[in-house]
């Protein structure tokens, strides 16, 4: 650790994220007066540098930023980025994320966007910043701006200098975003490119970092929903007096919203518990198990072309053809922490502390529901449980919302790990039918590809809330699932392609986007077809990808991950006999065919006699263009790749016609530690070129790359996610 | 009216005899470093010390510690920093951090029994889940501190 590592992880540990938590003596959040200390008015606007800078008259700087760190270090990234273009110790930098009063909205933190997108606009910002305060400087120090030389919080010449503090300390920057503004040459970064220390995690190391399941307010109140026993049951009778031994408990009615407020969190947990109330019947479901059959047969909204190269009209009849089919269930975001919120709800205003992964986005939708102008509402992130798209973090801020108004208290809502389990918005199935014919040199000659997923509503402002739909307020209706078609082409050279999504509506469950939304799904189906390409043609499946890539990052990821592994020949590595089968398989992705290259290969194990997978070595070679902080990029590549070994391997949320029914930790299971593989990751640093986003992409092959070991191991192709020993031992027996 | 022992403080609390220390610690003593996740003894998030030995606090009542010592992340490191907290800084583990209190609590039960544990040792103690996949990286803080000479008061310097 450099110095300035260290004296930035002290000045966090030490305010122990009181930054944004801690009230000053106006009453005003710490956060706020910081801000408005700074300069007042605050602007909002993405065209000006002030929306997300400030400097404050000591010199230091206040980022203002509308992306939030999910507990994937945005929170340092973020530093680095603006301390880079303005020359200065990231740890003089205070930073503000998600909060709708102070932050621009730069939409919500994504799909891999956080420092893609978010983080370049600061760049831009910072840039432009720079480009002003050289101009001041010249003229403050009279003298031309080229001379000019930033260093720590200074501008100037070897003889002369003025601190960025005394050109615009406490006042605006009053510039407009320059998007030409010169950026710092690459070569010259000795900020960016560093894994420096993520500052909030000592708190979360001794239990001093405020979580928005920690925040508390004067005169707040616990509230637990009651959710129905059924997926869109109404609620007929409610039996307050079966809770009358129960002191101090407000039961909240509003329509098919049911609530438990309380002065201590156990006496609502107890409450909710013990509440008696009669529900009718749900809408009924379709259930897990028929949902293959309700893809196949809709109804359908319409089938889209969404990629079409060359005419592969011929394909169906074609006799060099190879099929197979894929499936991939609905899952949980299953956050370890059921989510929490914090609502204030006043009679002309609303604060709500939240740990939503858009903030900006969910403004109106609390507006509406409590009936109150846009302004008067606002929204402050704070650190939640990992959420990995849309979990139930804003569902929960919606109950406290109502609870609140209803009740005239602050209110804090935690669900309960089975709301949690049960009501997260679900990731969607995915049915895909791959279809494909080889040349006689075994090259892909076409390639079909048709999806059965759910359909996105058009321009849907946000997710339906479940709490204004209970209590029957109005909002807007739809569904959103994240862009779940990308990646089911073929990212080598192919001849003629077609990629056909038979849409559908609406899923089974409320869904919304979960990590690497669709890719997942797609990335195994493409990626295990490619290996039965490869089997068939007899090539080696790391050749067959290699000798068809022409983009030479994906050609230098798969050969370091090969490396990595000490990738062999397949059929080396095969052990079909014995109670114990070993294999290797290999998956690549380019995400989205634009963002980054993941190659990822691994060893495993297969027990003939139980059908358990167990994953004993995962390589990973990642090039997600330039790494602000490698450190933290190698923690998300590290979270995608177990993550998603979880979701391959137990995963499927199931549900009967009624209700969800894997809504505990036995029924839900996720990997548990000693099913951890080693793993061996070569993060490739690109110094010279854009951001790309580490958030998702190595989730993508990990189905696939496992899925090709088991292959290789013992025969069997698995089709169907998750990888259960069950499905495995079936598998076996099918082929025995 | 219960008298508990928490990081080595008396503190008084007036609750019901079923409420589970886990929110005895959180609401009434103002301790919320210690998680909930589950309720039912199964993630592990709200694990704390009772009398040395890693319980999950969402499944044992206030009444039954009354006279023993419970220990939480907040005390763990008695002023400074536990060795593994010291650790975990240097490996950087967490993502959102939300199991890491109970992890942390887990392990240092486990290094008081096995000051040198073994993969397998770990395996078998770390039952706690994590759902941002830190599960490699707690492993390796876990050896690196049990590399660490003990001291009396708890390790201050970082492990790097
Ligand atoms: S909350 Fe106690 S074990 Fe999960
Ligand atoms: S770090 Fe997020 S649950 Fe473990």
């Amino acid at each position: 650790m450099k110095i300035s590592d260290v004296s930035l992880a002290r000045r966090e540990f030490l305010k122990g994220g009181a930054l944004v938590i801690g009230f000053s003596l106006t009453g005003l959040p710490l956060a706020l007066a910081q801000a408005t200390d700074a300069r007042t008015p605050h602007t909002l606007n993405l065209d000006e540098v002030d929306a997300f800078l400030a400097v404050r008259k000591d010199g230091s700087v206040i980022v203002y930023s509308g992306k939030v760190d999910l507990g994937t270090g945005h929170r340092i990234a973020m530093r680095q980025i603006v301390a880079e273009e303005l020359s200065i110790d990231p740890a003089r930098i205070d930073l503000i994320e998600g909060d709708t009063a102070l932050t621009p909205n730069q939409g919500p933190t994504a799909g891999s966007t956080g420092v893609m997108r978010g983080g370049m606009q600061l760049r831009q910002a910072a840039a432009t910043a720079r480009e002003a305060l050289l101009a001041r400087a010249a003229a403050h120090l009279q003298t031309g701006a080229s001379e000019l030389i930033f260093s720590d919080g200074y501008v100037g010449t070897a003889t002369a200098r003025v601190a960025i503090a005394e050109l615009v300390g406490d006042r605006a920057f009053g510039v407009r975003m320059n998007p030409k503004a010169p950026l710092k040459n690459p070569a010259q970064y000795s900020v960016v490119g560093r894994s420096l220390p993520r500052p909030d995690l000592p708190g979360k190391f001794t239990g001093r970092h405020t979580y928005v399941h920690d925040f508390t307010l004067p005169g707040m109140l616990h509230g637990r929903p009651l959710r129905p026993p059924a997926v869109a049951a109404r609620l007929l009778e409610v039996d307050a007096a079966s809770i009358a031994h129960l002191p101090g408990v407000q039961v909240v009615r509003i329509k098919d919203f049911l609530g438990v407020v309380a002065s201590d969190e156990w006496a609502a947990v107890r409450a909710a518990r013990e509440l008696k109330a009669r529900w009718s019947a749900g809408s009924g479901l379709i259930g897990h198990d028929n949902l293959a059959l309700w893809a196949r047969r809709g109804p359908f909204v319409k089938d889209e072309i969404v990629v079409s190269k060359g005419d592969t009209s011929d394909l169906a009849n074609d006799p060099r053809q190879f099929a197979a089919s894929y499936q991939w269930p609905i899952q949980s975001h299953a956050s370890l922490g059921p989510s929490c919120a914090v609502a204030d709800v006043r009679a002309d205003s609303a604060m709500i502390w939240s740990a939503s992964q858009a903030t900006h986005r969910y403004q109106p939708a609390y507006a509406q529901m409590l009936g109150l102008p846009l302004e008067k509402v606002r929204l402050i992130y704070l650190d939640g449980s990992g959420c990995y798209g849309m979990n139930g973090h804003d569902d929960a801020a919606a109950d406290a919302a109502l609870l609140s108004k209803a009740v005239g208290k602050p209110v804090r809502v935690q669900w309960m790990r089975q709301d949690e389990l049960g009501w997260d918005p679900k990731g969607p199935p995915q049915l895909l039918a791959l279809r494909a014919a080889l040349d006689a040199q075994g090259h892909i000659d076409a390639w079909e590809a048709e999806m059965w997923v759910p359909l996105a509503t058009a321009n849907l402002e946000h997710v339906p809330l479940l709490a204004p739909s209970d209590a029957g307020i109005a909002q807007p209706a739809g569904q959103m699932v994240g862009l779940v078609t990308q990646n089911a082409d073929p990212p080598y050279r192919a001849a003629r392609v077609k990629v056909t999504a038979h849409w559908l509506e609406p899923a089974p469950l409320r869904p919304s986007n979960i990590r690497a939304p669709g890719k997942v799904a797609n990335c195994f189906a493409v990626e295990a077809f490619i290996d039965e390409l490869a089997v068939a043609a007899k090539i080696d499946p790391l050749e067959f990808r290699r000798r068809d890539l022409t983009d030479p990052r994906g050609i230098e990821v798969l050969d370091r991950c090969a490396a990595l592994i000490g990738w062999k020949p397949a059929e080396a590595m095969r052990r079909r006999t014995g109670a114990m089968a070993r294999g290797r398989g290999i998956a690549y992705v380019h995400y989205k065919h634009n963002e980054t290259y993941v190659a990822m290969a691994m060893d495993v194990e297969v027990v003939k006699k139980s059908g358990e997978i167990r994953v004993k070595r995962v390589a990973c070679a990642h090039d997600c263009g330039l790494m602000i902080n490698p450190g933290a990029v190698r923690n998300q590549v590290e979270g995608n790749i177990l993550q998603a070994l979880s979701r391959s391997l137990f995963e499927e949320t199931t549900f009967d016609s009624q209700r969800v029914t894997s809504v505990d930790w036995g029924s839900y299971r996720i990997l548990r530690f000693p099913e951890a593989p080693e793993l061996l990751i070569d993060l490739i640093q690109r110094t010279g070129e854009p951001p790309l986003g580490a958030g998702e992409a190595a989730s993508s092959p990990v189905a696939a790359a496992l899925a090709n070991a088991v292959y290789d191991a013992v025969g069997v192709r698995l089709r169907t996610a998750p990888f259960s020993a069950e499905r495995v031992l079936a598998a076996l027996r099918a082929t025995a | 009216m219960f008298k508990l022992n928490v990081n080595g403080k008396v503190h008084q609390v007036d609750v019901e005899t079923d409420m589970p220390l886990l929110w005895v610690l959180r609401d009434h003593i103002g301790l919320p470093g210690t998680k909930y996740g589950c309720g039912i003894a199964v993630c592990g998030a709200c694990t704390v010390h009772v009398d040395g030995a890693a319980v999950r606090s969402c499944s044992v009542p206030v009444s039954a510690v009354v006279g023993k010592k419970v220990l939480t992340i907040e005390g763990l490191g008695q002023g400074g920093l536990h060795k593994l907290q010291a650790s975990w800084i240097a490996q950087q583990v967490p993502q959102c951090g939300y199991c890491q209190s109970g992890m942390l609590m887990a392990a240092a039960a486990l290094l008081k029994e096995k000051p040198r544990p073994t993969d397998a040792d770990i395996d078998q103690a770390m039952t706690n889940l994590c759902r941002c996949g830190t599960y490699a990286r707690v492993r390796a803080a876990i050896h690196a501190a049990a590399d660490i000479a003990d001291t009396a008061t708890g390790v201050k310097r970082s492990a790097s």
